[in-house]
């Protein structure tokens, strides 16, 4: 069944096991590092209502925390707690921090100063007067920021799939990739009517008189204990190798599936986002990482591509895909585009890689390096002449194709350059090209064959074993069907690859997916 | 008894009570009276710890407060807030059962004592289970005095207990407050900034100004005998009526003439000169009646009683 045409609900019952397993783990990773920042966030405010020349500092600090960018946050993470479980929740309780404190604090110096002297008055010591009367009264502001911290949580626990900690960000982001409307509504239908319910729930309870309040208050920290207890922690550390997938190739024929029917690979694993999924292979809490053969970081971190003795990763050779309109309107260039092509081999990729995802240096300064070695370089024109608009999707390499494009486009005609980098996976980019918000942008014929086309399995069969096959059918159907021409082939292929560090591979001679294979089965 | 030697607050800059000294005795309610802002309020909370005095001593039967754990020295001590300060979570029952819950009382003593104080104060005995909320002012008042008076403390501080009240519903707690038995052993130190409320419940007044004594002594001799300008012009609104409600006929007895007949109507010379000018003016009544202990009768009129009165301040002023 084509995957267009299932409907949601189908994808649902189909996916149903997937789907539970992920929202249980979403409610745990939520109410986990709720926990956790409750236990912390409550004497944080506690403290600093009781030393008010801290709160400053101390509210500064938890709010400058909420702004770093939750993924930025993750990576922070990995090298210190690594993959997984406990980044996940540091990072989420990181978040649920600041409305914790906040309204503990202002909870508490909120209460009229007469009922604390009363408290005293009558002989209460301080933890009394802590315990019976300032946090039953600040209860409600306190339970308000509870409720924020749920809603947050919620949210960015999606995020958490990026460093395999699982959650509905698996379906989300796997879909995106994949561009699987089905799939990124099974995941994200599901964790917004859990941020709606859980809004709701505590709402009610925010609002309740102090009489039911008090019976509530008893039975809430139990809930909050049990819904943790919905995220079982991975026991991934078990004997055998561990694979460590995106989201993508997750669901990818020409991926995880193709793995498991072609060499019958069994592995444990857990899906990872790209970003940190190399470092993970490096620092050995994953043994098999789903790469990208021209990956920068394969050179950085020692990593030796897996044969592909099967053949089942199709050829991913990289063009710039343009609307035809856009052709039409900006005359010459196609031709200026096409100066790139048979330029960049596999090696020259991984080395332009390299530079920007290892020594940092500049997607521009990469690019103009390259250009000027291979005398392509020209010095900008005035760029009168109307604006190119270059999209890429968000990773290193597009970054470094978009600058090149530009450069040869200022160099050699009289067009502007604007270039939309960043644009996430395929879906937005592809959505981005149709929808005239960008002109071009570099894709890949695999991509453009599976994640784009997806015609049918007989089909794909029969052009996927050649390169040549493969863009000739692209081309012609991109043009039928889209009006989007795929220009002539830059030259590598980055294809999808499995890895594994060199000198495990050396140490257990798997050099292959089959070697692979047998190693697993015969351990 | 309570003893306060050379007490001292400051706040910055402002002396909010500089070097005040005074005693009460056993069973005996002096009230702190003043304008507001004099250091009422301040002088009553460094009685109870709740303010540290800057300087000074606090005694409270002859001991330091200082070397006493507060919270103990607290349970001991009934305090009536001039906000009241009900705890607006505790129904009344938990409200009034704070001290003994901090006292590890028996369930059935505290359910014991508090209906004893619900009937005592005239609370309805379905608001137990109320919130503060849902009572009137001058009932939550009330539940104020009984929170303080439930571990029957033998010393009571009251800081405006009646302020958060409209002047009718004022008087009549006053009244309720006076003849409380329970209270009549008890040693009180009251605030107020009324005239009237200290001379009523007063044994002695304590008048304050810019944190500093003014005069210490019974409502007579602040009346009678002013010991400067602050204490006589303090009183000088409502002197003649405090004149009259305080000064008595067994006071002025020597001056009246003994009657020379005997009516069915005799009253007893305690009534105040107030009391019997209302008597004569509400009965229409040209003449009363009195018999003291002894069985001496004495007749006033009007002119009598003003006549009377008139003399009795002029031997009783200066001296
Ligand atoms: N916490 C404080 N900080 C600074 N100044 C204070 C503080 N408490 C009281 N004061 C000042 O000390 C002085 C005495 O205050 P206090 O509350 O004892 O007055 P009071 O006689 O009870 O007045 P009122 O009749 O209005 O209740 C006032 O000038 C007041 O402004
Ligand atoms: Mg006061």
């Amino acid at each position: 069944m084509d995957e267009q045409q299932q409907t949601l609900w189908q994808f649902m019952l189909m996916e149903s096991d997937k789907l539970l397993n992920q929202t249980l783990q979403h409610i745990g990773l939520t109410f986990i590092s709720l926990l956790f920042a409750i236990a912390i966030g409550l004497p944080l405010g506690i403290l600093i209502a009781r030393k008010r020349a801290l709160s400053g500092t101390v509210l500064g600090i938890a709010g400058i925390l909420q702004t770093v960018p939750s993924i930025a946050l993750l990576g922070f993470m990995i090298p210190v707690l690594g993959i997984g479980a406990k980044p996940a929740i540091v990072a989420l309780l990181i978040y649920a921090l600041l409305p914790i404190i906040r309204n503990t604090y202002t909870g508490i110096i909120g209460i009229d100063k007469h009922i604390i002297e009363a408290a005293k008055a009558l002989g209460m010591d301080k933890a009394q007067i802590l315990f019976k009367i300032e946090f039953r009264l600040a209860m409600p502001v306190i339970l308000a920021g509870i409720r924020t911290a749920t809603v947050i949580n919620v949210g960015v626990a999606t995020l958490a799939s990026y460093i395999a900690a699982g959650g509905l960000g698996e379906f989300i982001f796997g879909g995106i990739s994949l561009n699987n409307t089905n799939m990124i509504l099974a995941g994200a239908i599901p964790a917004a009517l859990l941020a709606i319910v859980l809004d709701a729930l505590l709402a009610l309870v925010q609002k309740m008189n102090f009489k039911n309040l008090r019976k509530t208050l008893t039975i809430l920290p139990i809930l909050l204990i049990v819904l943790s207890a919905f995220y079982i922690l991975p026991s991934a550390y078990g004997s055998g190798l561990k694979a460590g997938f995106t989201p993508e190739f997750m669901g990818r024929q020409d991926g995880d599936l193709g793995l498991k029917t072609a060499y019958g690979l069994k592995i444990n694993t857990v899906v990872i986002s790209d970003a940190v999924m190399y470092k993970a292979a490096y620092t050995k809490e994953l043994d098999v990482i789903s790469g990208y053969s021209t990956d920068g970081r394969l050179k950085a971190f020692d990593l030796k591509i897996l044969k592909d003795d099967k053949g089942i990763f199709p050829p991913y050779y990289a063009a710039p895909i343009v609307l035809q309109s856009s052709l039409a309107k900006f005359p010459g260039l196609e031709n200026t585009l096409n100066l790139l092509s048979g330029k960049i081999s596999d090696s020259i990729m991984t080395d332009l890689n390299y530079r920007t995802d290892y020594l940092h240096q500049s997607p521009e300064r990469v690019a103009k390096d390259f250009l000027v070695k291979n005398k392509l370089y020209k010095v900008p024109g005035k760029g009168q002449s109307g604006t190119v608009k270059i999209g890429s999707k968000i990773f290193g390499e597009q970054y470094i194709l978009a600058e090149i494009y530009s450069m040869l486009i200022r160099g050699n005609t009289d067009y502007q350059v604007e270039t939309k980098t960043g644009l996430g996976g395929t879906k937005i980019c592809f959505d981005a090209l149709l929808n005239n918000q960008i002109d071009l942008y570099p894709e890949y014929t695999g991509t453009g064959l599976l994640a784009i086309l997806k015609p049918d399995k007989r089909l794909v069969a029969a052009v996927i074993t050649n390169k040549d096959k493969t863009y000739a059918y692209v081309r012609t159907e991109f043009v039928k069907k889209y009006k989007i021409k795929w220009l002539k082939p830059i030259g590598f292929n980055n294809s999808y690859a499995l890895m594994m560090r060199q000198k495990q591979s050396a140490e257990l001679n798997v050099y292959s997916i089959t070697d692979l294979k047998h190693h697993l089965d015969n351990n | 008894m309570i003893e306060l030697i050379g007490v001292s607050k400051k706040y910055g800059a402002t002396i909010a009570v500089n070097q005040v000294s005074f005693k009460v005795n056993e069973g005996e309610n002096l009230v702190l009276l003043g304008t507001s802002g004099c250091g009422k309020t301040t002088t009553l909370k460094m009685i109870n710890r709740l303010i540290e005095p800057d300087g000074g001593q606090v005694l409270i039967d002859g001991k330091d407060i200082k070397q006493q754990n507060p919270e103990k020295l607290r349970r001991g001590i009934g305090y009536v807030m001039q906000n009241i300060g009900l705890f607006p979570h505790y129904t009344i029952e938990e409200n009034i059962s704070v001290i003994p819950k901090l006292l590890n009382w028996e369930k059935d003593k505290t359910d014991r004592r508090i209906i004893e104080l619900v009937d005592k104060l005239h609370l309805p005995k379905d608001s137990l289970k109320l919130y503060p909320n849902e009572l009137s002012g001058g009932q939550q008042q009330r539940v104020g005095l009984a929170r303080a008076l439930v571990a029957d403390p033998s010393l009571l501080l009251m800081d405006e207990p009646f302020g958060a009240l409209d002047n009718v519903t004022r008087g009549s707690i006053r009244k309720e407050f006076k003849d409380l038995e329970e209270l009549k052993r008890k040693t009180i130190v009251m605030v107020t900034h009324d005239v009237q409320e200290a001379f009523e419940l007063a044994d002695r007044i304590c008048l304050m100004d810019k944190g500093e004594i003014m005069q210490v002594g019974t409502p007579k001799e602040l009346l009678l005998n002013p010991l400067n300008d602050f204490s006589r012009k303090f009183l000088d609104g409502e002197r003649l009526a405090l004149e009259f409600k305080m000064i008595r006929i067994s006071d002025v007895w020597a001056n009246l003439h003994e009657a020379s007949y005997v009516s069915e109507n005799r009253f007893s010379p305690e009534l105040s000169v107030w009391d019997a000018m209302e008597k004569l003016r509400s009965g229409n009544l040209s003449e009363l009646i009195f018999e003291d202990e002894k069985g001496v009768f004495k007749k006033i009129s009007f002119d009598i009683l003003m006549r009377a009165f008139n003399q009795y301040k002029n031997t009783n002023q200066h001296g």
